[in-house]
């Protein structure tokens, strides 16, 4: 029986992802016809799309810029330059939102972010300056590989609630990023340090140069270098995760700002749309079954990546 | 870790949430209110709206040499067009990093904390020279 809900559900996710497109494709086609484009259809279909991709991010443990550009460079007219800024101020916009309950909380560590962000917002603006300089098929090309690559990584990906750290590095100590959080569920404060902070630097790196190219925000590989490579505990790394995207992002955006590369009409339904699907999504998270979620956002990054490299290719235009 | 240094940690962990807080708030009202103002007609458009889908599908480069908008900081001197209206709240957004790091800094200084007082200062270089459009092409 679940396996038949589980089916169904992607069935209609899928069917909506094609379908809302595909409906103001049409409409958007008599409109031309008519020597009347209507130009409000895609931002109101965009908004529809980025709410429900809003909702399912959040269950999925999965920024939304990850979701929203393969998705909507796929299936909306737009060029994947301006999905790929529209999809940096998405995984800022979200970053920003949640920050300050983080920080309050001590889910996320300031100390652990910044070296790490620094990094990231030096990389990030690299990788947006040969994303704009490419050309759209092979950003495309590398995207869909990436974005394949994402599905991998969730599918293979372990996570450790409370990595063992025996020791901490040197780098670490004289940074000084360590941290005590309060876990609710054992209502024990819960000491932490890092190690191979050394490796966590250069890995950031390259996660900022990957989010700043493909606009697609980076907490699908923040968490993992973080808890795995690092040593954070797991909520810890999702919060300090949050951190560093708003600034490595920001640094990207302004890029893609200066350079005329965020369109407004394509943005601003995006962020908005996606804020609110993650509210609600926040809500759900206790009626909806988040390995499922999981599932069917694995499924779709999947599909999406095919699309991805199919329209690199100028197979499926 | 000692209560001391949990203390400061917290102290400048509330600090940065304080100024994200407000300056994300400000970023995303001033973001809807101009996009409402542009949708409505209120704030007309550089581009006009009905000519956008001929034009979204263009590459950034063939967009700019198709319409003539102004790049760098050039949307701040058209701020009655919709559309630059709307950058404003991105712009806000995109600076938010910059208020709260720069909120931050003091408390290294007085503490002497080097490292972190030059890791602060670098982000804080490194994302006024991207707003500054330093990389810019």
């Amino acid at each position: 029986m679940s396996t038949f809900r589980y089916i169904a559900s992607l069935g209609g996710l899928a069917l909506l992802l094609w379908a809302i497109p595909a409906a103001a494709a049409d409409h958007a086609a008599a409109a031309h016809t008519a020597h009347a484009v209507a130009w409000w259809v895609w931002p109101v279909v965009l908004f529809v799309v980025c709410f429900f991709l809003g909702i399912i991010a959040v269950p999925a443990g999965v920024g939304g810029g990850v979701l929203f550009v393969p998705i909507v460079g796929s299936f909306f007219p737009f060029h994947l330059d301006f999905v790929r800024g529209a999809g940096l101020l998405v995984a800022m916009s979200s970053a920003l939102a949640a920050g300050p309950s983080l920080l309050k909380n001590g889910m996320a560590n300031l100390r652990l972010a910044m070296p790490l962000a620094t990094i990231a917002s030096i990389s990030s603006i690299g990788g947006a300056m040969l994303g704009l300089a490419l050309p759209a098929n092979v950003v495309q090309i590398s995207l869909g590989l990436t974005i394949l690559f994402i599905a991998g990584l969730m599918i293979a990906a372990k996570k450790s609630e409370f990595p063992h750290v025996a020791r901490p590095d040197s780098w670490s100590q004289t940074l000084g990023i360590r941290g005590m959080f309060h876990d609710a569920i054992s209502g024990q404060n819960m000491p932490w340090q890092v190690h191979r902070t050394p490796a966590g630097l250069v890995l950031f790196l390259i996660i900022g140069f990957l989010g700043g190219l493909f606009g697609v925000g980076a907490g699908w590989a923040n968490v993992p270098a973080l808890n795995l490579l690092m040593g954070v505990p797991l909520k810890v790394a999702a919060g300090t995760s949050s951190m560093i995207l708003s600034m490595a992002s920001s640094s990207a955006t302004w890029y893609y700002l200066d350079n005329g590369a965020i369109l407004p009409i394509i943005a601003v339904p995006s962020v908005v749309g996606m804020m609110i699907g993650a509210r609600i999504g926040a809500h759900l998270l206790t009626v909806l079954k988040a390995s499922m979620i999981r599932r069917m956002v694995i499924a779709i990054l999947l599909f999406a990546s095919i699309r991805t490299l199919l329209k690199g290719f100028g197979i499926w235009i | 870790m000692t209560q001391d240094e949990q203390d400061k940690l917290q102290a400048e962990q509330l600090a940065y949430a304080k100024v994200l807080h407000w300056s994300t708030i400000a970023g995303f009202i001033t973001l809807v209110v101009s996009f409402a103002a542009y949708m409505a007609g209120i704030l007309p458009g550089f581009v006009p709206l009905n000519q956008l889908p001929h034009l979204w599908g263009l590459s950034n480069d063939a967009f700019i040499k198709a319409t003539h908008i102004p790049t760098g900081w050039g949307w701040f001197l058209n701020m009655g067009k919709g559309d630059f209206a709307s950058q404003l709240g991105i712009a806000i957004l995109s600076g938010c990093s910059i208020a709260c790091i720069l909120v931050i800094m003091p408390a290294y200084a007085r503490a002497k904390n080097r490292i972190y007082l030059a890791i602060c200062a670098l982000e804080i270089l490194v994302l006024l020279a991207s707003a500054a459009g330093v990389f810019s092409r």
